[in-house]
């Protein structure tokens, strides 16, 4: 019986057209699959209740892969398949990442994006946060019952168009309809409901497990603008635990330890923060493999000292993104709490007094991403009253073409309310000139060389004419995901070219259609491998059955000749596991079943017997 | 006859209609489609129409129209979890036969 949830008055689907959609927070750490039930936004769990998924990929060298704690859980022993981050290489090159030496993985410079080599082959950013997906996508197919029509995913506000277009080939890759890409900071204001408020600029901390983002959002009539964003793309919680384990070393007066016990007792680090948020003072105890015992007390008085500077250097982003966006603190209606580290007492006291507000902290701060993208992909999907007005995103940065010099000018300005399209009138530079190059770029520089290139293209068949007479209107229009279309049209001759900026790190339709073929193929591929092994394991089942059958009882129920018909059918099966003929193995099993029948029969038949010997039928009651 | 809510129902969908912040019951109804006959619906109610029947369960109001209420009575509205899925299950002693997914039925 398929399970109902409450609909809107006049909104109940009619059966079996439910539209199921959901919100997905693709975490650099974590990932979150969140939907609206019943008009209530809540996150997804798995089988064992665990709502975050690691965002960790392993690969294997059978071309399998394995998601999340199971991935994690090989981190140490495999590095160099086991992928964490990949949302820091999405639509990057090897040149755009500073501390590319940090990371265990085999990176090839690939034209646009780099790529990693792993024992599976060569596997691309995308390819991995789509394996991510696909993991959420399940999770998300199992916990509501049916077909996801859609999702919408969070990015960072500063994501770029590369990496966007990045995250959403991911998605096609997993098979997952985008309803729409949503600023992360915005899907937070949204989870808060701040959207409901008529106007207002609000800021949204947001410190992770590795990454601390700050956003300063302006609402004007249902419109969320980012004002400004900076941040630490290395701060994030895991400093924290990397601060205790430290003061560890150094109150036990430690020796230098092996990886094991730094692996132990950065997860000890990591248990005491966490306990900190609630407690007081906390023991930490420990034995090390090298025989030493850790006994230490620590008060979250000492924690606040030792990691206070971490706090510190969060202020420094904020002080620049309010300087950016023009903003004084007394304009700042509210401060939305964001990431787990968010919990720690001593953060949301700094930010307490740096904005002379409370901030924001009664919805999870691991979830409010999940649960604003949920609530916002419900809408979209059309579960919600028209009159609603859905929310709307901008442009995070300007959009304009090359002109003579190198210079940019700039074509739509950022923060420009999506969808939008902008058209500007261009001309010729020299005396018959009958093409023009146009490149693309984004960025607020007025270098084109300090803007990220987004893609060039050529018009031809501009008719010759003298410098400055040919009318040539450029016209930028941006969806409302985000993406780039460049249209370029020369008034007088109608000559004509256009491109969508997407393919800025390579990858086209056709890449990512033979992947998705490819992708298919694997899944045959595993589902004849499953039935192979199942077929084995029924077949050595029987054959163990019947070998422990014969050793009791097969020289006083069977004759010679039986036993030694089955004994010839038993080995041809056994010969025959080797193979990898899953339908033969099963019929083979199949007969030898059917053969031992008769021997099954008299055995059943010999232990009633055996059972019924000297009883009399009063104390056979039962 | 009567239409019912479990506890489990009730305590449900008290918590929904708190989230939304607004809504004086629950509507159960029934509409014709689906691949067997009849549909369920279930609701927010933001009014009580002239028509309507009112069965109240541990303190949560079940509205539901007379035509409906034929095809309904002696319904129980239960909430149960199943496997990852929770969510809304109609007990009806009036359905014959019901689709595969049991989403729609006949009488």
């Amino acid at each position: 019986m398929a399970l109902l949830q409450i609909s809107e008055p006049g909104q109940s689907a009619a059966p079996h057209q439910h539209r199921l959609a959901v919100g997905i927070d693709l975490g650099t750490t974590n990932s979150l699959v969140a939907t609206v039930r019943s008009g209530l936004s809540i996150v997804l769990h798995d089988d064992e209740g665990r709502v975050l998924l690691p965002s960790v990929v392993h690969y294997l060298a059978d071309g399998s892969t394995e998601v999340g704690y199971a991935a994690q859980a090989q981190q140490s022993h495999d590095p160099h398949n086991t992928i964490v981050s990949a949302k820091r290489f999405m639509g990057r090159g090897v040149h755009d990442i500073p501390d590319i030496a940090h990371y265990p993985y085999r990176f090839i410079d690939a034209p646009g994006m780099l790529q990693l080599n792993t024992v599976a082959g060569i596997k691309s950013p995308v390819e991995v946060s789509a394996e991510i997906l696909k993991s959420l996508k399940l999770r998300a197919e199992k916990s509501l019952g049916g077909m996801l029509s859609g999702a919408v995913i969070t990015v960072p506000a500063y994501f770029d168009d590369a990496q966007r277009q990045a995250t959403k080939d991911a998605a096609k890759l997993a098979g997952i309809n985008v309803l729409r890409l949503l600023n992360e900071p915005t899907a937070a204001a949204v989870a808060y409901g701040l959207d409901n408020a008529s106007e207002g600029v609000f800021v949204i901390y947001d410190l992770g497990g590795g990454t601390f983002d700050i956003s300063i959002l302006r609402l004007s009539r249902g419109v969320f603008e980012v004002l400004a964003t900076n941040g630490d793309s290395a701060l994030g919680g895991d400093d924290f635990d990397r601060r205790v384990f430290c003061w560890i070393l150094e109150q036990a007066k430690l020796p230098p330890i092996g990886p094991e016990d730094t692996r132990l007792l950065l997860t000890r680090a990591r248990e005491a923060k966490e306990l900190l948020t609630d407690h007081a003072e906390i023991h930490i105890t420990c034995a090390l493999s090298s025989g030493h015992l850790v006994d230490l007390m620590l008060t979250d008085q000492v924690f606040t000292e030792i990691t206070g500077h971490l706090v510190t250097k969060t202020l420094a982003p904020t002080r620049k993104a309010l300087r950016d966006a023009k903003i004084g603190i007394e304009n700042i209606q509210g401060v939305v709490m964001v990431g787990g580290a968010t919990r720690m007492p001593q953060i949301q006291q700094a930010v307490a007094r740096f904005f002379g507000q409370e901030p924001l902290t009664n919805l999870d701060p691991d979830k409010v991403v999940a649960l604003g993208a949920a609530i916002q992909a419900n809408m979209l999907a059309g579960n919600r009253n028209d009159d609603e007005l859905l929310l709307l995103d901008v442009t995070p940065l300007s959009l304009g073409i090359e002109t003579m010099g190198g210079l940019t000018e700039r074509i739509i300005p950022r923060n420009s309310t999506l969808p939008v399209a902008r058209a500007q009138d261009f001309t010729t530079f020299r005396d018959g000139q009958t093409a023009m190059s146009l490149h693309v770029v984004q960025g607020e520089r007025d270098l084109v060389s300090d803007c990220r290139s987004l893609a060039s293209f050529e018009l031809r068949g501009i008719p010759p004419m003298a410098a400055g007479a040919a009318r040539i209107r450029v016209t930028f229009q941006v969806d409302a995901d985000g993406l780039l279309s460049v249209k370029a049209f020369e008034q007088t001759s109608g000559a004509e070219a256009n491109i969508v900026v997407k393919p800025s790190y390579g990858l086209d339709d056709d890449e990512i259609a033979n992947m998705l073929q490819a992708g298919f193929a694997h899944a045959s591929d595993d589902k004849e491998a499953r039935a192979l092994a199942e077929a084995r394991v029924d077949a050595e089942r029987l054959l163990e059955a019947i070998a422990v059958a014969l050793k009791q009882d097969g020289s006083t129920l069977l004759s010679t000749e039986e036993q030694q018909l089955l004994e010839t059918k038993m080995n041809a099966l056994r010969n025959l596991l080797a193979s990898s003929d899953a339908r033969r193995i099963t019929i083979d099993t199949e007969t030898l079943n059917h053969a031992s029948e008769a021997f099954a029969a008299r055995r059943m038949d010999a232990s009633v017997r055996k059972a019924l010997t000297g009883h009399t039928l009063d104390n056979l009651k039962v | 006859m009567a239409i019912t809510l479990t506890e489990a129902a009730a305590a449900r969908v008290q918590k929904f209609i708190a989230n939304r912040g607004k809504g004086v019951g629950l509507r159960l109804g029934v509409k014709t489609t689906g691949c067997s006959g009849m549909a369920y619906t279930l609701e927010f109610s933001d009014e009580i129409q002239p028509e309507d029947l009112v069965f109240e369960n541990h303190g949560v109001k079940v509205l539901i129209d007379p035509k409906s209420l034929s095809y309904l009575e002696g319904t129980e509205l239960d909430y149960t979890r199943e496997g990852l899925n929770e969510g809304f299950k109609f007990n009806n002693p009036n359905v014959k036969d019901e689709c595969g997914c049991g989403e729609s039925f006949t009488v």
